[in-house]
């Protein structure tokens, strides 16, 4: 086994993401699973974030990582909101229905 | 030592629960193998030395935005055999195209061109403050970040609140403004009528 070094935690974070995609692709039609897979890809890119901030010893990084929680927090917030919203109104939240606003 | 196998243990568990979240059947078991992956990256952010950042990722993530999917989960009436249509005739295409990702990504973390030769490893003594650190440049030097961050959290909170308020048709409601506005006049009525003798 090696120590772990920049590249380990890079290639982690490259995992994640790519495994967020797939669950994107995959679960088309199941919108909380499409919002759990963007937390996922946020969590792949803050890990890119914080690696880089260790490695180059700057502060910098965590403090923009701080920023996307902050982003990530309100983002989930607004979509379970509007999630909510669409099932009281449609009664289901299949991603099918909703095309309402299509043009 | 103790690093290196901390690092494998929780990036596999890390990876292992990040692809059940995305392959589960249940959704409620996608949101709690979600908290599994957040508490793992936490530990990793640990030992990278982010310790504030480990924690807030605990308390925010896993005290605040998960409790919030799990609510919302447990509260909508989901048709599980609905959501999963179309998972099979996807897989392959999402695999092609996450496999795709993984491979460019790696070309490029593992390439000459992208070597980062930074030498040994940064190490802080003992007395090394994250919190510190982090606190000394975010009120200084990120301070208008920090304030256009408060204002996407204020956005945030009337977005969910005016989202999700509404008036039902069948609840009756007092109007205080109403109550205050309503004048003497508006509920007594004083009739002047002639007194009727007896004759």
């Amino acid at each position: 086994m090696m120590t772990p070094t920049l590249s380990h935690y890079l290639i982690l974070a490259a995992v994640l993401f790519s495994i967020s995609i797939a669950g994107i692709v995959i679960n088309r039609k199941n919108i909380i699973v499409l919002l759990m897979s963007i937390e996922l890809m946020l969590l792949a890119v803050n890990l890119n974030f914080i690696a880089f901030s260790h490695y180059l010893d700057d502060i910098a990084g965590q403090v923009f990582v701080f920023f996307i929680l902050t982003v990530a927090a309100a983002e989930a917030a607004i979509g379970l909101a509007i999630l909510v919203v669409l099932f009281h109104n449609r009664g289901s939240i299949s991603v099918e229905d909703i095309n309402e606003m299509k043009g | 030592m103790i690093e290196t196998i901390i690092f494998y243990v929780f990036a596999v568990a890390t990876v292992t629960s990040a692809c059940a979240v995305v392959t589960v059947r249940n959704p409620v078991h996608a949101v709690l193998f979600l908290v599994l992956t957040f508490f793992t990256s936490a530990v990793i952010w640990m030992t990278l030395e982010a310790e504030f950042l480990a924690i807030s990722l605990v308390l925010v993530y896993v005290g605040a935005v998960m409790v919030l999917f799990i609510f919302v989960v447990m509260m909508l009436d989901i048709n599980v055999a609905r959501m999963r249509e179309g998972f099979v005739r996807y897989l392959p295409l999402g695999l092609a195209v996450a496999a795709i990702m993984l491979m460019m990504m790696l070309s490029v973390v593992t390439s000459d061109v992208f070597v980062m030769d930074l030498g040994a490893e940064p190490v802080h003594g003992a007395d090394y403050s994250n919190t510190k650190e982090l606190g000394a440049v975010l009120y200084t030097k990120y301070v208008f970040a920090f304030e256009i961050a408060s204002v996407i959290l204020l956005v945030a909170i009337i977005a969910a609140i005016s989202l999700t308020m509404r008036k039902r048709a069948k609840t009756k409601y007092q109007s205080p403004s109403a109550q205050m506005k309503v004048r003497s006049g508006d509920r007594l009525r004083i009739v002047k009528m002639p007194s009727s003798e007896e004759g």
